[in-house]
């Protein structure tokens, strides 16, 4: 086991990676404890996300996936603070950032963490230029930056996305999916964050434009040593952009871990049936495949209730002992 | 069966005319459907591949028109047809259409049932409790359970899936001949994914249909089709059978395609990306389309539009490359994981 890890590990660090950078990495950066979310109230309350508790190290990317309607979008929202939290709370580096917050930490962090958006063809001001949907974070209370200032920042971030400071100019119309997309980029990284949370920052774009957008998004992290929060339901790009990858199902995690040991070694049921369904570019696997597909009534929690446990090293997954005890054994026998 | 062709479309020329200025969006493409197969249409947004299919249908928007080429659906051109009435005959009867997005591809207004018999009152003539009868009855192939219950409800009572699930109903409720299904996956998540491929499957054989598939994603196709058409630039570049694409690819646009494929990336390194942009489809293009974002072009890819050159005798693709004549390129490394690739679950 170990040595499986230690090699999914090494991947993930990139050659120029030094040794500080090795011991920095395993700070944490944002500490997400015991969330809960609801909406609504009384008869009619619905609880989109139920005890979430997981930590993201600072350099890291970290995947949520999950299916519409599992929470994960309310996840990042509340880690976003666009979304108030009903129970448990965010950390960030150790200092509370859920609820009511004291008014100078609220700037810092309205400046330390952005957003990436989905859809690059809705969430563009259609009406704005692109010099002014860049520089809008800049334009926020309390920053008094100077026309010159403004102008040279939003050059400076068309520039880092790979677009000509010329753009800055025209307006959203104008310009390709993959194009917007970056432009959303460079909204966000005008403020110089240090957390990115991206919302299915790729599902909306063709599949080349697909890879220009990870390459940039890889590069900005090298350079910038940006941590990411990745929320996606597309497994197979989460396979390959994720450092490690919590499952979400119905508002909790069942499954966390980093991302070869959950693809090698999936032990949720509901893990299991996600990544069966994920398509793969091979007509012969893809013939021979079994889908298999989850049914919650496997679970038998009448005698015991189900915990969210570290099963091994890194590894968290959501069961009783009785559980714990069968994913222990059928581990056992896919290592020998 | 081969030789059993339903549609059979020669050098279609599809223009479109925006603000004056003249867009080819179809440059000349060729295809023969065969009765029963499942084909898909691989490309980039801007290929030309939901106009190249909408075109079957007498679909296209007001400022677009068939320029060149004909369409030989049952020995009839109907690329010819220039009536409504004309095209009702084909539209809906005898070649179907599935619409990514089931939200607006149904009426709010109105119950699911209702709008499959509708559809059936339509081309079927039949009528009160007899449409009712068969509408629940498809409902139940498409997978709906309790049919009876779901005829009455409305669009927003149901999920995606199942959403898309009675967008399908209504397509085959006529027992088209062709269903074309423009990305009816790209909205929905991977299970229902999954299983919507897996229904399309199953109604294929039970229904007898031929199969047409719209994607960009050919990361998806490969449970789907027998084969696969890889569009660029208004023109279908390389055509095979599903394993001839994906384990023996000629065209370099294809390569580049399943290159970029995130399934193949190893983590920590760059994807691959295709450079630069699709050519201006306002402006003529002379030789391959494909040439200047193309690695591996020729000098002749400039100047000359590459003839198809035959891999096999199902098997061919559109690029000089091909041409005896050509250096030997070999096909891109990073292609020989497709092979390699294992499936996810362990058992």
């Amino acid at each position: 086991m170990t040595d499986s890890r230690s090699e999914a590990l090494s991947d993930t660090l990139r050659p120029a990676m030094s040794e500080t950078l090795d011991a920095s990495m395993k700070e944490t950066l944002v500490s997400v404890r015991n969330l809960g979310v609801t909406f609504g109230r009384g008869r009619k309350a619905f609880q989109a996300v139920r005890g979430v508790s997981f930590d993201i190290r600072r350099g890291e990317t970290f995947g949520v996936v999950g299916e519409s309607g599992s929470g994960k979008t309310t996840i990042g929202r509340a880690i976003m603070r666009i979304q108030p939290v009903s129970s448990g709370e965010i950390l960030y580096l150790g200092q509370r950032i859920s609820g009511s917050i004291p008014r100078a930490l609220d700037r810092e962090m309205t400046r330390k963490i952005q957003m990436i958006f989905q859809d690059p063809m809705a969430s563009l001001n259609e009406r704005a230029k692109v010099e002014y949907i860049v520089a809008e974070g800049l334009y926020s209370k309390g920053t008094r930056a100077s026309k010159e200032y403004i102008h040279e920042a939003v050059s400076r971030a068309l520039e880092d996305v790979g677009l000509l400071p010329e753009f800055s100019s025209r307006f959203p119309h104008e310009f390709s999916g993959g194009q917007r997309q970056r432009i959303g980029i460079a909204r966000a990284l005008i403020m110089q964050p240090e957390f990115i949370i991206a919302d299915e920052p790729i599902s909306a774009l063709d599949v080349s434009i697909r890879a220009q957008v990870l390459n940039l998004l890889s590069k900005l992290q090298r350079e910038r040593r940006l941590t990411y929060l990745f929320i996606s339901h597309d497994l197979s790009v989460m396979r390959f952009i994720c450092d490690r990858i919590a499952v979400v199902h119905l508002g909790k995690i069942v499954e966390l871990a980093d991302t070869e040991t959950l693809y090698r070694h999936p032990l949720h049921p509901y893990t299991r049936a996600l990544l069966s369904a994920v398509p793969l570019p091979n007509p012969e696997l893809e013939r021979s495949k079994k889908l298999l597909v989850y049914d919650p009534s496997v679970h038998n929690y009448s005698a015991e209730l189900p915990e969210f446990v570290e099963f091994e090293p890194g590894h968290f997954v959501y069961g009783n002992r009785p559980e714990l005890d069968g994913y222990r054994e059928k581990l056992a026998t896919l290592r020998d | 069966m081969e030789n059993d062709v339903v549609l059979s479309v020669r050098d279609l020329v599809v223009r479109f005319t925006l603000r004056g200025q003249t867009l080819t969006a179809v440059r000349g493409a060729s295809i023969d459907l065969h009765r029963g197969e499942s084909l898909a249409i691989v490309g980039e947004s801007g290929s030309g591949k939901s106009v190249f299919t909408k075109s079957f249908m007498g679909m296209l928007d007001n400022n677009g028109r068939i320029d060149g080429g004909s369409i030989l659906f049952e020995g009839e051109d109907i690329a010819k047809y220039t009536t409504e009435k004309e095209w009702l005959r084909v539209r809906g009867k005898r070649i179907a259409m599935v619409f990514q997005d089931p939200m607006t591809a149904l009426s709010p207004l109105m119950p699911v049932g209702k709008q499959i018999a509708e559809t059936l009152a339509l081309h079927q003539g039949l009528r009160g409790k007899a449409a009712r009868a068969r509408a629940i009855e498809i409902l139940r192939d498409v997978g709906i359970t309790d049919p009876e219950r779901r005829y009455k409800q409305y669009p927003h009572e149901f999920s995606g899936g199942m959403r898309q699930r009675v967008v399908i109903a209504i397509a085959v409720a006529c027992n088209p001949e062709i269903l074309i299904c423009d990305e009816p996956t790209t909205a929905l998540d991977v299970t229902i994914q999954a299983q919507i491929l897996g229904l399309l499957r199953d109604l294929q054989s039970r229904y007898g249909l031929t199969l047409i598939y719209i994607t960009h994603d050919l990361g998806v196709v490969a449970s789907v089709a027998d084969r696969i058409a890889v569009m660029y630039a208004g023109d279908i570049v390389e055509i095979g059978k599903s394993e001839e694409i994906f384990y023996d690819a000629r065209h370099p646009y294809t390569w580049a395609l399943l290159s970029s494929l995130p399934q193949l990336g190893e983590r920590g390194k760059d994807l691959f990306a295709i450079a630069g942009t699709p050519p201006n489809l306002f402006k003529p293009i002379h030789g391959d389309a494909f040439a200047p974002r193309n690695p591996y072009a020729l000098k002749i890819d400039y100047q000359y539009r590459p003839p198809y050159f035959d891999v096999s005798p199902t098997h061919k693709a559109r690029t000089w490359l091909l041409d005896p004549r050509a250096p030997k390129v070999e096909r891109p490394e990073i292609l020989g994981r497709i092979r390699e690739m294992g499936g996810l679950i362990h058992d």
